[in-house]
C-alpha cells in the first residue's frame, strides 16, 4: 500500500466540501481533518460522517495538534489566507489556496502544473482563469498571441458574496493569469452572471488575435489536445464548437481572430452539475495537490 | 395645467426640483446618443462628431450628456466591438465642450473596473453611472461606495427589468441604494416592457427607495413603445428620463429624446431643452453621425418581442452575415436561451448551431 500525505481542508463551506468529495477518491493524499469556526456548519457534520476530525475551533487548534497535516487546502478568503499563510509556512505546511490571496505563484494544472510542484504555497487564480487559460495557452503554444481576451458566464446561483464582492478583483486576477500563464501579450478578462433558471451550465469564450497568415491547423490540434488534458481532471470540460478563425479586418484591428467555445459541466459531487465554475476551482485544487503530494514522496 | 386633456394625469408627485431645490425642471433628461448610439455606430465615434453633437446639444439646454463606449468603461472589445477612438478621449473632448451639461459615463461591473472610473472622472466626467443585470446589483458595491468616496453623482441601472417583477427591482434598488446610488434605473434594455409593465415598475421601486433617492428610466423602441412608456414612467413618479435624440441607440434605438421634449411641453412638464433647438440639432448635427437611422425591422422587432438586449443587434448581424443564417432566429434563440447584457459571444455559438442543423438539412 503506498504512502499517503495528510491534508486538512479549511473552511467547510460548499467549495470545502465538494473539494474533500474529490480528495477522498485521490490515492496520493488523505482528507483528514475539516476546519471551520461554527460548531453549526453542516459542512463539518458532512465531514464527520465522511471520517474526518471536524474541528469548529479554527486554525488555531489545528495548528495546536501533535500531528499537523502535510498539506491545508484553504477554501476561506484571501483576508484569512493572506493572514494564515506565513503560519502555515513556520509549521512546514504547504498551501493549496482557492481564494484569491495569490501569496504563491498561480497554477493551472495543465498548463504549468509540474513547475510548482515543489512550492509551498500555490495558488488557484480563479473560476474563469481555470476554465480559459489553457485554451489561451494551447494558442500561444501554436503561435505569438498579441491579444488575449476570455468571457466566462456563470449561473448567478454559483457565484457567492466573496465573488460579488470582489468582481474587480476577478477580472484583474485572470486577466493577468491570462498573460503570466496563458502567454498573451495582453489578456482582458469579462465575467457576467446569469440568472436564468434552470440555472446555466459554465460557459467561456476565448478570443485571441494572432499573425495574419498563422498555421490554422495547427492551432486547432494544440486546442484539442489541451482540451484532453484539462478533461484529465475536469471530465465536463467541453469544446462546443471547433475553433473559429475570422481574417484579418478592421473589426480584428489587422489581426487574425481565434474564437474558442467551452462548456464546464461540474463532476456533481457536492455542488450542482451547472456550477462548473467552482468544480474546476476544487478539481484543480485537487490535480495541483497532488502534483505536489507526488514531488515530496516521489524522491525526496 | 396642460393644453392636452386628461390633466388629472399630467399632474406630476414627484419632480426633479423636489431632488434639487436649485433646479426648476420637473424631469432631468439625458442624453445618450454617445453611449447607447455607439453600439449603432460600432463604436466607431470620432472626437469631431463627438464634439460637434456635445456642442449642439449642451447649447439646445439637455442637462445630462453621456459619452462611453456602449458596453461602458472597458467596453472596447473583441466581444462588443473595438473603439475607434479610446472612450476616456471622447469623455475628455464632451467635458471640454459642454458649457452647462453635465458628462455621464456608463460602466458595468465584469467589464469595467474602478480604476476606469477613476480615469473617467479625471477627464471630467461627473456623473457615474453603473448597471448590473437587474437581479445582479450586489456586484456593484464596491464601485457606488467608491464614486460616492470621490464625489461623483451615482446612478444605477437595473437592465433587463422586463425579465422581473416589480417587487424584486424594489429589493434590487434597495441594494443600490445602500451601496450609495442616488438615482435607480428601471431600464427596459430589450424594449419589451408595454405600458402599466413600466408604471407597475417605477411606482415599486419608488416606494422602496423613493424617499432617499430618486427613480429614473430607460426606454427602447423595439416595440414601438419608448416614448409612451416613458409617460407612463413619468406619470408613476420617475424624474430622470434618459432617450437619445433621434432614436440613436442600441436596438431600434432609445426613447426619442426630440420628441420626447415636445411631448413634455404639450404636457406642461419642464424639462429646460429648447423643443425648436433639439429638433435642428437632430437632422443637422445628429443625423450626419448616423451610419442609418434607428428603425424598426423585422431584427428589431424581435428583440422585443423575444425580449433581447438590444445591444445584440449588430452582433448577430454580423454573426448571420459570417455563417449564413438568419438574423432574427439567431435572436429568437438567444430570447430562448434567456441571454442578458454582456453575453454577445454566445450569439456566435448560436449561429453555428443554426448553421449546423442548416447544413444537415
Amino acid at each position: 500500500m503506498s504512502r499517503k500525505l495528510t491534508a486538512a481542508i479549511v473552511g467547510p463551506g460548499n467549495i470545502g466540501t465538494d473539494l474533500m468529495y474529490k480528495l477522498l477518491r485521490s490515492d496520493v493524499i488523505e482528507a483528514r481533518w475539516m476546519i471551520g469556526v461554527d460548531p453549526d456548519s453542516p459542512g463539518l457534520s458532512r465531514a464527520r460522517d465522511k471520517g474526518l476530525v471536524a474541528s469548529a475551533e479554527g486554525v488555531d487548534w489545528l495548528l495546536k495538534q501533535d500531528e499537523l497535516p502535510d498539506l491545508i487546502f484553504e477554501a476561506t478568503s484571501a483576508y484569512i489566507h493572506r493572514e494564515y499563510a506565513p503560519r502555515y509556512a513556520e509549521a512546514g505546511i504547504r498551501a493549496v489556496d482557492l481564494t484569491p490571496a495569490a501569496v504563491g505563484p498561480a497554477v493551472i494544472p495543465a498548463v504549468n502544473g509540474d513547475e510548482h510542484a515543489g512550492a509551498g504555497n500555490v495558488n488557484m487564480i480563479t473560476c474563469g482563469g481555470q476554465a480559459t487559460i489553457p485554451m489561451v495557452a494551447a494558442v500561444s503554444r501554436a503561435t505569438p498571441v498579441s491579444y488575449a481576451e476570455i468571457v466566462a458566464s456563470v449561473a448567478s446561483l454559483s457565484a457567492g458574496p466573496g465573488t460579488r464582492q470582489n468582481i474587480d478583483e476577478f477580472t484583474r486576477t485572470t486577466a493577468a493569469g491570462v498573460e503570466t500563464i496563458g502567454g498573451a501579450a495582453q489578456g482582458k478578462a469579462i465575467i457576467i452572471l446569469n440568472p436564468a433558471e434552470p440555472p446555466m451550465i459554465m460557459r467561456d469564450t476565448i478570443f485571441c488575435a494572432v499573425g495574419a497568415d498563422v498555421d490554422r491547423d495547427a492551432i486547432t490540434a494544440s486546442v484539442h489536445a489541451m482540451v484532453k488534458a484539462v478533461q484529465d481532471y475536469v471530465p465536463g470540460y467541453r469544446l462546443l464548437q471547433e475553433p473559429q478563425f475570422d481574417d484579418p479586418s478592421d473589426a480584428t484591428r489587422g489581426a487574425t481572430k481565434v474564437s474558442v467555445f467551452i462548456e464546464v459541466e461540474g463532476a456533481g459531487d457536492f455542488l450542482p452539475p451547472y456550477s462548473g465554475n467552482l468544480d474546476i476551482m476544487t478539481a484543480a485544487a485537487t490535480r495541483a495537490g497532488e502534483g505536489m503530494a507526488r514531488a515530496i514522496l516521489g524522491g525526496n | 395645467m396642460t393644453i392636452s386633456g386628461a390633466p388629472e394625469l399630467n399632474v406630476l408627485t414627484r419632480t426633479w426640483r423636489d431632488t434639487d431645490p436649485t433646479s426648476d425642471l420637473d424631469i432631468r433628461l439625458t442624453d445618450t446618443c454617445l453611449r447607447d448610439g455607439s453600439h449603432h455606430k460600432r463604436h466607431q465615434f470620432t472626437g469631431e462628431e463627438v464634439r460637434s453633437i456635445i456642442a449642439a446639444l449642451d447649447e439646445a439646454g439637455v442637462p445630462v450628456l453621456e459619452v462611453t463606449h456602449g458596453d461602458g468603461l472597458g467596453g472596447s472589445s473583441f466581444n462588443y466591438g473595438f473603439s475607434k477612438t479610446p472612450e476616456q478621449e471622447l469623455i475628455k473632448i464632451a467635458a471640454e465642450t459642454a458649457k452647462q451639461a453635465k458628462i455621464a459615463f456608463l460602466m458595468l461591473p465584469g467589464v469595467g473596473v474602478k480604476d476606469d472610473i477613476l480615469a473617467a472622472q479625471g477627464n471630467g466626467g461627473s456623473i457615474c453611472r453603473i448597471a448590473t443585470h437587474c437581479t445582479e446589483a450586489d456586484t456593484a458595491e464596491q464601485h457606488f461606495r467608491l464614486a460616492r468616496e470621490r464625489g461623483l453623482e451615482t446612478v444605477g441601472f437595473l437592465m433587463m427589468s422586463h425579465t422581473q417583477p416589480p417587487e424584486v427591482l424594489a429589493k434590487q434598488a434597495r441594494i443600490m441604494v445602500d451601496s450609495g446610488c442616488q438615482c435607480v434605473y428601471v431600464v427596459d434594455s430589450a424594449g419589451a416592457l408595454i405600458l402599466e409593465g413600466v408604471s407597475d415598475r417605477v411606482a415599486a421601486v419608488v416606494a422602496e427607495i423613493g424617499h432617499e433617492a430618486t427613480v429614473g428610466f430607460h426606454g427602447h423602441e423595439n416595440l414601438d413603445l419608448g416614448a409612451g412608456n416613458t409617460v407612463m414612467a413619468v406619470r408613476a413618479g420617475a424624474t430622470q428620463i434618459d432617450g437619445s435624440v433621434r432614436r440613436f441607440g442600441a436596438g431600434a434605438g432609445n426613447t426619442p429624446l426630440d420628441a420626447f421634449v415636445g411631448i413634455c411641453d404639450k404636457l406642461g412638464w419642464k424639462t429646460g431643452v429648447d423643443f425648436l433647438k433639439i429638433i435642428d440639432a437632430s437632422e443637422d448635427v445628429v443625423r450626419p453621425a448616423m451610419p442609418e437611422e434607428c428603425r424598426l425591422d423585422r431584427m428589431t422587432m424581435m428583440m422585443g418581442y423575444a425580449g433581447v438586449y438590444s445591444s445584440f443587434l449588430k452582433h448577430a448581424g454580423n454573426a448571420a452575415e459570417r455563417y449564413g443564417v438568419s438574423g432574427a432566429r439567431i435572436l429568437a434563440e438567444a430570447g430562448k436561451r434567456k441571454l442578458i447584457g454582456g453575453q454577445e459571444d454566445q450569439l456566435i455559438d448560436i449561429a453555428l448551431l443554426l448553421k449546423a442543423a442548416q447544413d444537415a438539412e
